[in-house]
Parts: C-alpha cells; structure tokens; sequence
C-alpha cells in the first residue's frame, strides 16, 4: 500500500493544481533554456549554412555579423591565386525594416555570389531557390510573406519564389536571399535627387582643383555615372568567403590571407566564436540568472506546498509513529509526493512546452543535454523541498494523539 | 479468572514519570506499579489530571519513565529511562491502541486502515487483506471495508480503530476514553466489545474511562488519584 498515492487520491484537486502551476514554472524555466539554445543557433546558422571555410573581412572589424564590414569586391579575385582556394565568393548581409500590408517587417538581406553561389544550400520549405540573376528572392516563413508576394525593395521590385524555415538571423529577423548586385543595389540605393546632388558635387569639387581647370571636359565624365569614373573604387561588400580545396590545412590557409595588411581573417569557428563570444554571451548569462532565479522560486514554492500538505497530516503522522510504522514509511510518504510532483510537474512542462514554444517569436530549441539536466535538477530540488515538510514530520510527536 | 506469570501481558512496577524542575516539577506518576494479564480486562478511573493519560503514555511505551520497569509479554522493555528494545517495533508488535476519536487515517478506507497496521510491521499483503476483512467481519463493521472514515459514523469508526488495534494479535491494547464521543447505548456496546475482545482474542487490556455506568464490564477497576494507582472504592 502506497501511502504517497493514496494521500494524492484524497487531496487529487489540490496536488493537481499544485503540479499544474510547478509545471508552468518548470516550462518556464525550460523555454528559458530553450530561448538561449536558440539564439545559439540563430546566431551559428547562417555561418553553418554557407559552409565557407574562412571568412575574409574589413581589417580589425568583427564582421560580418558582429559588426558592419566594408571591403572591396575585388578581393574575391584576389584570393583565387592562393594556393589551396577552390573557390570564393562575395557576400553582403545588412538588416532593413520596411511596411508590408501596414505591418513593420525586419528582414535581414543576404547578397549570393550569382552565379557562383545559387543558394543550393538553402533549406527550402516551399517554393524553388533563386533562378535568375535578378528581381527574385527566397524568404524564411518567419517574415510572414508567401511564395509570389512582391516587395519594393530600393527602387525594384522582388519576388519571393521561395520559402525557408527556420533561417533567422542572430536577431531573430527573417534572412532574405537574393544575388549580391541586387543586395547591393538595395544596400546602396540613393535617391534621384542625391544622386543629382552628388554629381552636382563632384564637378565642384573637380572645379576647385587645378584638374578642372585645365581639363574642364572632364566634367562631363564627373557628372556622370559612378561606374564610369574610375578613380572611384569597386562596389563594397561585406565579406569574402573562400573554400578550401581538400587536403589544405584551412588554418594555413587563413594565415597567408590574413597576413595581407587590408582584411582580417577568421575560419568557421573563429566566425562562429565572435558571434557567440558577442551579444549571444550576454544574454546566455541573463537567461541563466533567470533560470536559476526560476529555479529558486520553484523550490521554495514546492517546499511551502508539501510543507503544507505535511501539516495537514502531522495529525495522522503521529498516529503513524504512534502504532510503531518506522521513520522511512513517514519520509517515504512525504518525500514520495515531493518526487512525484516534480516528476508529474516536469512532464506537463515538456508536453505543454512542445505545444507552446512553436508559437514563439523567436525560435526555442530543446536539446536532449538540457532535458536531462533540468529533469536531475527538478529530483535535486524536488527532495530539497521536501525538508522541510520531513523536519515537521519528524517533529510530529506520538503523544499528542492522547491528548 | 485463573491467571499465571506465563500469562502475563503487562508488569510495570515502581513507574515515576517527573515533568519540570525545581518549583516547577510536577510529578505526573508517582510509584504506579500494575500488571495485567492476557484475557483479561481492566478499567483504569480517575478525575482530570489524576495522571491516567501519562500512564497510559508510559505503558503504551511513547514516553520512557524516570524509574521504575516495564516488562511487556515477559520481555523488559524499559529499566527507568532506559529502552532495552527498539520501542517503535515493539509498540507494532505488541500493543493496539484505541481512542476517544478513532484516528483513522482520513485517505485510507477501513480495510487499508487496518491493512496498514500489519503492512508496515511487513506482512504479506494478500495475508494482511484476508486478516482485515476477517476482522471487520468479526466486530459487525465487514460491509464498510471500502468506505472512508469520513462515510463512516462514531460506533462504526470507533469498531474499525478496535479491529486495527486487534491487527496484530497484539498482547496489551491501551483503551484512552473510547466511549467519551459515543451515547450510552453505543458506549457500552464499544465496552462489551473490549470485553470479547480481551477473552476471545487473548489480550490484555487497559481502558481508560469516567463511564461508572459500565464498570460491571470489567474485570478489575483501578483508580488512579495525584498520580498514584489505587484499588477502586464502590460508590
């Protein structure tokens, strides 16, 4: 006869509460976990994804995700000369916010080296990837959009051909991938009247040097078109991203780019580190204060409960001792319905949270590790929280049944 | 009644339980010596405060005395404040306790009431359900086995506290006012039932009560005043 459950039997409105309500702590606490895992992932997916072996970037930046990096394009045909480069190939990434449908929408771009990188290494969900050079784009379902939805991006209008899932970026905004000179155009969009503006500028500043007074045509050129002057430089990407060919040490490799005195250089995990070592480290350790802070607060309130429920059987625990059951059958009473409304509480903490975390913004991902933690973690303070019940129990005295 | 040593149940001789110190101490039981036989029943009277309940404490062995031998079914179990065996074992083995409430436990039905008596001194559960319904039968309460306490009224709760205190074929049951919650009629019947009990189950035992209707009951009457033991004067 199990005293535990038959207690629970008699009082089943209240310990169902009870677990209900431990459950939805426990969920919390959970989802906590499951928010910073995938922040971790946000964060590594598209280092993941692309799968480069090094990442090429403006010197003493920590970009391209970190922080803005602007290098030249020109340095993907650089780097084809190096020996172990199988291939490499620009890459532009920049969040913009726009109002689609009267709704604000955050998407972060993702510029692909057409026609060298078509983005066959999307996930896609819907729809088919990029076919052409330009004016189409594949979006994650998390913007909301559908496939053949149109969008003004710059001075262009995109459609969407087909949908991602789960490619967010490291703040939790839908990627959108296009070609590189689309993401660019977009990134470098200047309206009609800044760029009248800006030519009007240059044949000024072409006049205040002695260049324009002794050659006065080439203002002509000056207030022109960009791309046809070229003491301006090539366009700005934000990165270059090389693969190396098999049998290279990746290391040695990235040493010999890096030592060029323009860019830095970082491999996959040197990538991926900046992004976790980032803003990803911060809120790992605010999410952990508050899972521990969760933690705390469902061991106290379990203690006060089973605290409760002890008192309520101090009565019948005397009477217990009183007819000679031994100390284990009064720890195993108390200490068996602690177990089990943390066991039951953890249960409907998963299966609640599976149903739940779907609908979340951001993505929760729960990782076997951290099930197993919590569920050691939840037995430690399930048995904790029944001291105190126990110290009552033991303090029961058998006396007081005659009285 | 023809009674031996053999047969003893309960010997407690020279029994002093002291409470405080000093101008404080208050002496509960004063040199109480008593000694029940198996089969045999006997009430123990006294006013409020006379020191049954401390008695009844000591010789339930929940509370060691300062001097003096309790020596239950022929076994010394306290030498003064001294336990020359584990008590609480001793206490499920040997004794069956009872009442003014029954103190059943409240989420236990009457069988696993007293199912519980002989689980938790380990014995078999299929031996410990034929015992409990056997028992239940035995004092009129069989067709309540399922039911709560709390569905059950004072006699029937007051008959099932007996069968759990008879679940262990205990030597000594210890009766504290068991009638005090009942009317007469009922009350004596619970008395009668002691009575049967100590012939036909072979059990000692001890009933505290201010009932004087149903003294006849019993074998032996013992008086108890400022905490001494004394033979019972008739009115």
């Amino acid at each position: 006869m199990n005293l535990a459950t038959k207690d629970i039997g008699h009082n089943l409105a209240r310990f169902s509460l009870t677990t209900v309500g431990i459950g939805l702590l426990l969920m919390v606490v959970m989802g906590m976990g499951g928010i910073y895992r995938g922040l971790v992932k946000e964060a590594t997916l598209i280092v993941d994804r692309v799968g480069a072996d090094i990442w090429i970037v403006q010197k003493d930046t920590r970009g391209p995700f970190a922080e803005m990096s602007r290098i030249p394009r020109d340095l993907e045909d650089r780097t084809l000369p190096v020996p172990g480069v199988e291939t490499s190939f620009g890459f532009v990434s920049y969040t913009v916010q726009r109002s689609y449908k009267g709704k604000p929408l955050r998407l972060t771009l993702q510029g692909l080296d057409w026609p060298l990188d078509r983005g066959l290494w999307l996930p896609i969900a819907a729809g088919r990837g990029l076919g052409q050079a330009h004016y189409e784009m594949v979006v994650d379902k998390t913007s909301g959009l559908q496939v053949g939805d149109k969008l003004k991006l710059g001075k262009d209008i995109y459609t969407v051909v087909g949908l991602t899932k789960g490619m967010t970026s490291p703040s939790g905004d839908a990627m959108v991938f296009m070609a590189l000179t689309d993401a660019q155009a977009v990134q470098f969009d200047m309206s009609p009247e800044s760029i009248r503006i800006e030519r009007t500028a240059r044949v000024n500043r072409l006049f205040n040097i002695d260049l324009g007074q002794t050659q006065p045509q080439l203002s002509e050129r000056a207030g022109g078109l960009s791309s046809g002057i070229p003491a301006l430089g090539t366009s700005m990407i934000s990165a270059v991203l090389v693969k190396v060919k098999p049998g290279y040490d990746v290391d040695a490799v990235a040493k010999q780019i890096g030592s060029w005195p323009e860019v830095s250089v970082y491999t996959e995990d040197g990538q991926k580190q900046l992004l976790l070592n980032g803003f990803v480290d911060r809120s790992r350790r605010q999410l952990g204060l508050f899972k521990a802070l969760l933690l705390i607060i469902s061991t106290v309130i379990m203690a006060l409960i089973l605290y409760t429920l002890t008192l309520d059987k101090v009565h019948d625990i005397a009477m217990l001792k009183l007819i000679g059951a031994r100390t284990s059958v009064i720890l195993g009473l108390i200490m068996q319905q602690a177990i089990l409304l943390g066991v039951i509480g953890y249960c409907i903490a998963y299966i609640l949270g599976q149903w739940i975390f779907p609908y979340f913004p951001r993505q929760v991902v729960l990782v076997s590790y951290d099930l197993y933690l919590l569920a050691i973690i939840v037995l430690v303070i399930s048995i904790l929280s029944s001291l105190l019940g126990i110290w009552r129990a033991m303090r029961a005295d058998p006396s007081e049944i005659l009285s | 009644m023809n009674q031996t040593n053999d047969n003893l149940a309960l010997h407690a001789a020279g029994l002093t339980k002291v409470y405080g110190s000093g101008h404080t101490e208050v002496v509960a039981v004063r040199d109480v010596s008593i000694e029940v036989h198996r089969g045999e029943i006997v009430a123990l009277l006294g006013p409020s405060g006379a020191g049954k309940s401390t008695l009844l404490t000591l010789l339930g062995l929940i509370r060691p005395p300062n001097t003096g031998q309790i020596t239950i079914d022929g076994t010394l179990v306290f030498d003064n404040h001294q336990a020359k065996v584990n008590v609480r074992r001793f206490r499920r083995q040997k004794f069956g306790f009872v009442f003014q409430k029954a103190n059943l436990i409240p989420f236990l039905t009457a069988a696993e009431n007293i199912r519980l008596a002989m689980e938790i001194d380990d014995q078999p559960a299929r031996a410990s359900r034929k015992r409990a319904m056997e028992l239940l039968e035995y004092l009129g309460v069989a067709e309540r086995a399922d039911n709560l306490p709390s569905m059950l009224s004072g006699g029937e709760q007051q008959r099932v506290a007996v069968a759990r205190a008879l679940a262990n074929h205990p030597s000594l049951i210890l009766a504290d006012e068991p009638t005090a919650a009942l009317d007469s009629v009922r009350g004596r019947q619970v008395m009668e039932l002691f009575r049967k009990v100590a012939h036909e189950q072979n059990a000692g035992v001890i009933v505290v009560t201010h009932d004087h209707r149903a003294l006849d009951i019993f074998d032996r009457t013992l008086e108890m005043e400022d905490g001494a033991l004394r033979p019972h004067r008739s009115a």
